[in-house]
This record gives C-alpha cells, sequence and structure tokens, in this order.
C-alpha cells in the first residue's frame, strides 16, 4: 500500500526526471553516444514508471483527483505564479501517452539515429521535448503551460533541423517556429486577457486553472465580465491550438516538418506535441463550454482542416507526406469533437489516435532505413522483404481507417456519433473524409508493400526497431477495450447506425483503392488525366504557401517592415544617434568660437558675467 | 538741487564709455587708455561718496587708485613697446596668441 | 543754484570728451580729449571738497600719466586707427551693448526711492592736505607703505621689460 504522502515525489518525478536527463546529456554525454542514449531513455522510463504509478493510484481511489502539488515561482507584490503539478484524469491519460509512447519511441531511434553525427544532441533535445511536453500537459497554470508550449515549439524546431546543413530541413525548422509564434500571439492575448478579467482587483487576478474554472463562468454569468469579451477570449485562446494543433490556416507548417528524423515526426507532429491543441481544449473545456459561437467556429474549422487535408493526401507521393497529412486530418477530427462538446471523444481519439500514427510513422522509419527512399512509387513488394513492418503497417492502417474492431474504429466513431447529433452536414463531411482516409491510407499500403518491387529491395529492421512496432501495434489493437472513455469520465457511446455508414463507407474507400492499385482495374494515371485541374490544384496545396509567401513578400516586407525598416534608419539611426552627434558636434564647434584669443572677447565675456550677476541681486 | 545720484549717474556713464571704448577700440595703447576712463569714473564714485557721507575714507582710496593706475600705465605702455617689437604690431585683433 | 551751473557744465564737458576720447581715430586726439577730461574731473573734484585729490589728479594724472601715454604714442609713431566695423553680429556690437545694458543696469542700482538729499545740506568733509595727511599716516599706514613697494615694483617691471636685449 502507497501512502498516499508519496503522490507529490512521484508527480515532480515524472515532470523533472527527463529535465535531469536533457541537462546531464547537454553537460556530460556530448560526445558519448552510448550514455546520451541511455540518459534519455533512463529519463522517460522513470517519468513512465512513475506515471504509472500515480494512475493505479488514481484507479484504487487511493489518490483523489484532481490533485494539485506546486510551488510559488514568482511571488512579486500584488502578482504570484505558481509551478506545479495538476493531476486529473486528463493529465493522467496525456502523460501515460508522452512517457508510455515516448519510452517506445526513443528506444527505436536507437537503432534509427546510430549512424548520425549528432546522435548526443538529438536525444538531448528529445528529451527536452519531453519535459516541455509534460509541462504543458501537468501545468497547473497559464504561464507554466504557456512556458511549455514555446518550449515544445523550440524542441521541435530543433528536431525539425536536427540536419540543419540540408536547407530544405533549416526553412522547415524556421516555418514551424515563425507559424507557431504568430499563433501564440494571439494565444498570449488570450491568456493575458483571462487574467485581467479573473478578478476586478489586481492582486487577486491569478493564472491558476482551478481557481480560474471557479470563478469565470460565475463571474460571467453574474454579469462582471462584458459579454462581447468572453467570446474574444475564448478566440485568443483558440488561436493556440490553431497553431500547434496545424488546424487550417495555420497547417502549413507539418507536412514541411517531416524534414526531421523520423521518430521525431512520429513523437512530436504525430502523437505528442500535435496533440496539445486539443489537449489545451479539453482543460479549458470550462470555457467554452459557454461560448456556443466560439464552439461552432472550432467544429467548423477542425472540419474543414479534416475534409481539406484528407484531399491533399490524396495526390502525395511522399510516403511521410501521406502520414502528415492524415495526421493533420485527424487533427481536425479531434478538434471537431470539442467544438461539437466532446471532451472525452476528443481525448479517446487523441489517445488512439497517437497508438496507431506513432506506429505508422515509425513503420515508415522502418521502411525509410532499410530502403532509403520515402517515395511510395519508387517503392514495392516490402512485404516480401520486411514482412514485420509490412504487417505492423498494416494494422496501423487499418486502425487509421477505423476498422471494426481495432481501437481507431470506436474512437472515431464516438466523434462520428457526437457530429452526427448535433450537426448533420458535419456529419456528412466527416464521414465522407472517412471515406477518403481509408482510399488514401490503403492506396499507400498498395502501392509501397504490394506488387513487384522497383528495385529497391529492403531489408528487414532490427529488433530494437520492431519492438516498439509490436507493442505499439498491440495498443492499436486492442486500445478500444482499454475503458478509456471510462476512465475520462463517461461510457463509451456505441451509435449502431453511425457505426455501420462509417463502416460502409471505409470498405468501400478500400475496395476503391484495390481497384485501382492492386488489381489495376482502372488505370490511376488515366484518372490523374480526367481529374488534371482538381489534381493539380492539390498538388499545389490550395496554394496557400503562395498566398503566404505573397503575403510575406509584398505585404508585410515592403509595407510593415519597410515603414520600420524606414523608421529605424531616419528615425533611431538619423535622429538619434547621428543627432545626437551632430548636436555636440554642432555644440562644440560654437563654443570653440568662444576662443578667439583676443582680449576683447574675453572681456565681453567677463562684462556679461558680471552683467547677469548684478542683474540676479538686483531683481530679486 | 544736485545729490549725490547725479554724480553717481555721471560716474556711471563715464564708466561705461570707457567699456564701449575698451570693446570698440583696435589699437592696444587705445584700450589702456580707456582703462584709464573707467579708474577716472570709480574716482568719482568713491569722491562722491565720500562727500555723501561726511568721510574721507572715500579720498584716500581715490588716493590709492591715483597711484596705483600710475603704476599700471607704467608696467602696461612697456609691455605695449615689447609687443609692438615683437609683433610689428598693435592690433588687438591680430594679438590672438592667447588662443594657442 | 551755481553749484548746479557748473556741475552740469563740467559734467557735460566732461562726457562728450570722454565720447572723444573713444572715436577718434588719431591717437594723439584721443589722448589730448583725455586730458579735457581729466580737467573737468579735478573741477568736479573740488566741487566735492576734495582738493587734495584735485590737486593730485592734475599733477599725476594729467601730468604723469598722460605725458607718458603721448611719448610712447609718439615713439611707436601710431598710425590713425582704421574704424572698426561693426557689423551686425560682431564682437563689438555685442560689446556695445553689453556695455550699454550695464549702464542701465547701474541706473537701477543707483536711484534711491525718495531720493538723495542735496550735497549742500550734508556736512562737508575737510578735504584739505593736513585731514588727509593725518589719515594717511594714522589710520592707512599700512596701505600708504605698501603703496611704495608698488611703485617700486612698477619701476623694476618697467626697466626690466623696456631693456633691449644685450647683443
Amino acid at each position: 500500500m502507497v501512502d498516499v504522502s508519496f503522490a507529490p515525489a512521484l508527480g515532480w518525478t515524472v515532470l523533472l526526471a527527463p529535465l535531469g536527463a536533457a541537462l546531464l546529456i547537454l553537460l556530460v554525454a556530448i560526445h558519448r553516444r552510448a550514455i546520451a542514449g541511455s540518459l534519455a531513455i533512463a529519463g522517460l522510463v522513470i517519468a513512465f514508471l512513475c506515471t504509472l504509478q500515480l494512475f493505479l493510484q488514481a484507479q484504487t481511489g487511493m489518490l483523489p483527483l484532481p490533485f494539485e502539488s506546486s510551488i510559488t515561482w514568482i511571488s512579486l507584490p500584488g502578482f504570484t505564479i505558481p509551478f506545479g503539478i495538476l493531476l486529473d484524469q486528463f493529465s493522467l491519460l496525456m502523460a501515460l501517452l508522452v512517457t508510455g509512447v515516448g519510452s517506445l519511441i526513443f528506444i527505436y531511434s536507437t537503432a534509427y539515429m546510430s549512424e548520425d553525427h549528432a546522435f548526443s544532441r538529438y536525444f538531448g533535445m528529445l528529451s527536452l521535448f519531453a519535459f516541455s511536453m509534460l509541462t504543458i500537459v501537468l501545468a497547473n497554470n497559464w504561464i507554466q503551460l504557456f512556458m511549455g508550449w514555446e518550449l515544445v515549439g523550440f524542441s521541435s524546431y530543433m528536431l525539425i533541423g536536427h540536419w540543419y546543413a540540408k536547407p530544405a530541413a533549416a526553412d522547415a525548422g524556421k516555418k514551424a517556429f515563425m507559424v507557431n509564434r504568430v499563433a501564440d500571439f494571439g494565444f498570449m492575448l488570450g491568456i493575458l486577457a483571462l487574467w485581467a478579467v479573473s478578478s476586478p482587483i489586481p492582486s487577486q487576478r491569478t493564472f491558476h486553472f482551478l481557481t480560474l474554472q471557479e470563478r469565470i463562468p460565475s463571474f460571467a454569468s453574474a454579469g462582471l465580465i462584458p459579454m462581447a469579451l468572453m467570446p474574444i477570449i475564448g478566440l485568443l485562446i483558440f488561436c493556440g491550438p490553431i497553431g500547434k494543433s496545424a488546424q487550417f490556416p495555420l497547417h502549413v507548417w507539418l507536412p514541411d516538418a517531416m524534414e526531421g528524423p523520423t521518430p521525431v515526426s512520429a513523437l512530436i507532429h504525430a502523437a505528442t506535441m500535435v496533440a496539445a491543441g486539443v489537449y489545451l481544449l479539453c482543460r479549458t473545456f470550462w470555457l467554452f463550454e459557454g461560448l456556443p459561437s466560439v464552439m461552432t467556429i472550432i467544429m467548423w474549422v477542425g472540419g474543414a482542416t479534416a475534409f481539406l487535408a484528407a484531399c491533399l493526401a490524396l495526390v502525395e507521393n511522399d510516403l511521410k507526406r501521406i502520414l502528415a497529412y492524415s495526421t493533420l486530418s485527424q487533427l481536425g477530427y479531434m478538434v471537431m469533437a470539442l467544438g461539437l462538446g466532446g471532451q472525452v471523444a476528443g481525448m479517446y481519439h487523441l489517445t488512439t489516435h497517437a497508438f496507431f500514427k506513432a506506429l505508422l510513422f515509425l513503420g515508415a522509419g522502418s521502411v525509410i532505413h532499410g530502403t532509403h527512399e520515402q517515395d511510395i512509387r519508387k517503392l514495392g513488394g516490402l512485404w516480401r522483404s520486411m514482412p514485420w513492418t509490412s504487417v505492423t503497417f498494416l494494422i496501423g492502417s487499418l486502425a487509421l481507417c477505423g476498422v471494426w474492431p481495432l481501437s481507431g474504429f470506436f474512437s472515431k466513431d464516438e466523434i462520428l456519433a457526437l457530429a452526427h447529433e448535433h450537426h448533420a452536414g458535419l456529419y456528412w463531411l466527416a464521414t465522407l473524409t472517412a471515406g477518403m482516409t481509408a482510399f488514401y491510407t490503403a492506396r499507400a499500403w498498395f502501392v509501397a508493400f504490394t506488387g513487384k518491387a522497383h528495385g529497391h529491395h529492403g531489408h528487414e529492421s532490427p529488433p530494437v526497431m520492431l519492438i516498439p512496432l509490436f507493442i505499439l501495434a498491440a495498443l492499436s489493437i486492442g486500445g478500444g477495450f482499454l475503458h478509456i472513455p471510462t476512465f475520462l469520465g463517461h461510457d463509451g457511446v456505441f451509435h449502431l447506425g453511425v457505426a455501420l455508414a462509417s463502416s460502409g463507407i471505409v470498405l468501400a474507400g478500400l475496395f476503391l483503392a484495390w481497384l485501382i492499385y492492386q488489381k489495376k482495374a482502372v488505370s490511376s494515371q488515366q484518372l490523374v488525366h480526367a481529374l488534371a485541374f482538381p489534381y493539380s490544384f492539390l498538388q499545389r496545396r490550395y496554394y496557400v504557401d503562395e498566398l503566404y509567401n505573397w503575403y510575406v513578400a509584398s505585404v508585410q516586407q515592403k509595407v510593415i517592415a519597410g515603414c520600420c525598416a524606414w523608421a529605424e534608419q531616419h528615425i533611431i539611426i538619423g535622429t538619434m544617434v547621428n543627432g545626437t552627434a551632430w548636436l555636440t558636434r554642432s555644440t562644440g564647434q560654437l563654443l570653440r568660437r568662444l576662443q578667439t584669443g583676443k582680449v576683447q572677447t574675453y572681456v565681453l565675456v567677463f562684462l556679461i558675467g558680471i552683467l547677469w550677476l548684478l542683474s540676479t541681486s538686483v531683481f530679486h | 538741487m544736485i545729490t549725490l545720484t547725479h554724480y553717481l549717474v555721471v560716474s556711471a556713464l563715464l564708466f561705461c564709455i570707457g567699456l564701449i571704448g575698451i570693446m570698440t577700440r583696435r589699437n592696444i595703447l587705445m584700450i589702456l587708455l580707456c582703462i584709464e576712463i573707467m579708474f577716472n569714473a570709480a574716482n568719482l564714485a568713491f569722491i562722491a561718496y565720500a562727500r555723501a557721507w561726511s568721510n574721507l575714507d572715500g579720498q584716500i582710496v581715490a588716493f590709492f587708485i591715483i597711484t596705483v593706475a600710475a603704476a599700471e600705465v607704467t608696467v602696461g605702455l612697456a609691455i605695449a613697446i615689447l609687443l609692438a617689437r615683437q609683433l610689428k604690431t598693435l592690433n588687438a585683433d591680430e594679438v590672438s596668441l592667447l588662443k594657442w | 543754484m551755481t553749484e548746479a551751473v557748473f556741475f552740469y557744465l563740467f559734467a557735460t564737458l566732461m562726457l562728450s570728451a570722454a565720447v572723444l576720447v573713444v572715436r577718434h581715430r588719431q591717437p594723439m586726439y584721443s589722448v589730448l580729449s583725455l586730458l579735457v577730461v581729466m580737467f573737468c574731473l579735478a573741477c568736479l573734484f573740488i566741487m566735492l571738497n576734495a582738493y587734495f585729490v584735485a590737486a593730485l589728479q592734475i599733477l599725476l594724472y594729467a601730468g604723469a600719466v598722460l605725458v607718458l601715454f603721448l611719448f610712447v604714442i609718439m615713439l611707436l609713431n601710431l598710425a590713425p586707427e582704421a574704424l572698426a566695423r561693426m557689423r551686425l553680429f560682431t564682437l563689438r556690437t555685442a560689446g556695445t551693448l553689453a556695455a550699454a545694458s550695464l549702464c542701465v543696469l547701474l541706473f537701477r542700482i543707483i536711484e534711491t526711492p525718495g531720493g538723495e538729499p542735496p550735497l549742500s545740506l550734508v556736512r562737508a568733509p575737510n578735504g584739505s592736505v593736513e585731514s588727509i595727511g593725518a589719515e594717511l599716516f594714522s589710520r592707512y599706514l599700512l596701505p600708504f607703505e605698501l603703496t611704495s613697494f608698488l611703485i617700486l615694483a612698477a619701476i623694476i617691471g618697467a626697466v626690466t621689460l623696456a631693456k633691449q636685449e644685450k647683443r
């Protein structure tokens, strides 16, 4: 029987073990690869075990939730910022995901990155990422969450640009960071606004989640907060998830982020970081509950992202890019779920998505490791040379499509049921997207893994890489039976009509893909020809990148940056810096005239002094 | 009738005329001459106050001023002669060695 | 009454001569105008009961100092001085203006509210040689002795300065 008083120690260990690993790696093990890998894995595994222990304590009722442990970090007169951990069902689940799936990916990375030059830096950044992600998950106040938010952005930048010598990778890192920065601006405004309305008395304003959760709804209903302000705050806070979870229109960074190593894509851009936005919406659900207009916006943004991303995945040929767009699509589902009011549904899908998407990405990594090729058109027949990878990839794909009885089916159907309940149009859109998901996933599998090899004979990956795949595959299969929704709040929802409809359209998508790509009954080339215009439009990704580039180049740089440059050149440099110098020089020149060397000048100065003295004595 | 103020006004005017002379004349010797005017103005003021306060102190001071002025003119003219010999000019505008 | 007439006469004469000192271009005329100033001043001194000082003024100032000036001017054979050009922003204009403001300021300092009593009503001091002598050798003995040092210094200075360089 573990005494509950261990819970704080366990909680803090979860948070600090990865940080300790990161610091140790940076300080000690930069050149010692073996130690770096072991430290990172040890840090995260310790965190996982502690989280597991806390989870079990919570399950047996020994640990009443929500549980909090915090210290005062910054204390100014009238203003304090705590730093602490908040454990409730959502944070425990997320922490389990981050540490568990993270540990598997860390172990996988030791083999995948074994020939990399910057092995230690990679693991140091991964550990830092784990710490930052856990900061977000376990935070008990906004400032801590925002800190973690920015830190994950930074770790993501470092990891995407891990091979910084490659221009595409460096650019992708920068793009991710900048797009997130844009979103975080709105996010920060939202946080500050929330702080400002948290109390009419300035010294009582707070960033603390639980306090805000009690106060804000009662303030809002009591009329202490202007009615027009709450939706604005909600929208501003939603800006954060738009950036971090890559919703439309700030989705542009996620496909480019595939330049990073594949385990990074698995961990950060599939399972955890991008899910942070969804987690945030969950955390602040109390804020959005009373704002139907903002909920509508959220659900439509999610739905649009899901559909548009699925369209983009149809025309991709790079294996990782297909998976990236499918991540975007599934994130759209999660955000949509939260917009529809399904806290539990969104988190459930987040969990199952973490399992099968990590699996898919690690499988893709295995393919890349074995064949050094990412374009699916250049692959083929991998099921012969890499059987285990193919099987696990298939399991992951089926889970992604939402085929019964894999985990994806249950979580996706909860969301579809929710949509069906609330909004018919959104329901049909989501169902159509499910069909498209099935189509492009099956396409990827058929083209890359079946048929005859196009020359790249791969070899199977080492066991260190395969075992995480097996574990994740098992989770993908059995995830639906783990009673996750029950843990989160309410029992799983099962709606027969929705289930049948979704299964039907998924099977239709799978069949269509089989027809085109396996049986070759309809030539894909002819299809591409027939649908040339939509095809090219999708290939150019709706020209969103072009739009942003045009905006930055023409509007921002020419106008705004131009004005700032002009202001800097003329006002700051010209007037203030050069002007001060000019002023000093001119004054000097002027004063030099006094030194004529002529006696009469000095007499004049003398006289003026006497005049001044006399006048002050006479006229006072 | 004539009061102390009258004499003081005259003294002030004389002083300022001397001052203007110092500022405007170019020749060093003439500047020395205008200094003498200022001395005399001061003398007048002292004597007038001595009269007004029924005192001899002002007259004693005037006595000393005259003496000092004589000594000063002696040395000043000696310097002026030296200057004329060295720089070949007595133009105040050109005697600007103080600049360095 | 007569006092007033004489005062205004001498004062006006003195001030006009002073202006001439300042304005004449020829150095000789300046010196001679200064001589007139000295004489008028001596007359004013006599009106103010300062007989000894008036005599000293004529003897020493007019008689010795101005003669010295005359000698030096004649020795140096000065040319008539070109009038200084008084442009708007020169030193000289500034100087003139400053002097004029000093004059105004001094007037302000001099004037007393209520005015002074006329000097004819004030008891006059005894400005004769005896009384000055008595004062000089009793109360002002030290400055008197020190003046002799001053004159000695002046003599030494003048001789040293004006000596020709020995070849």
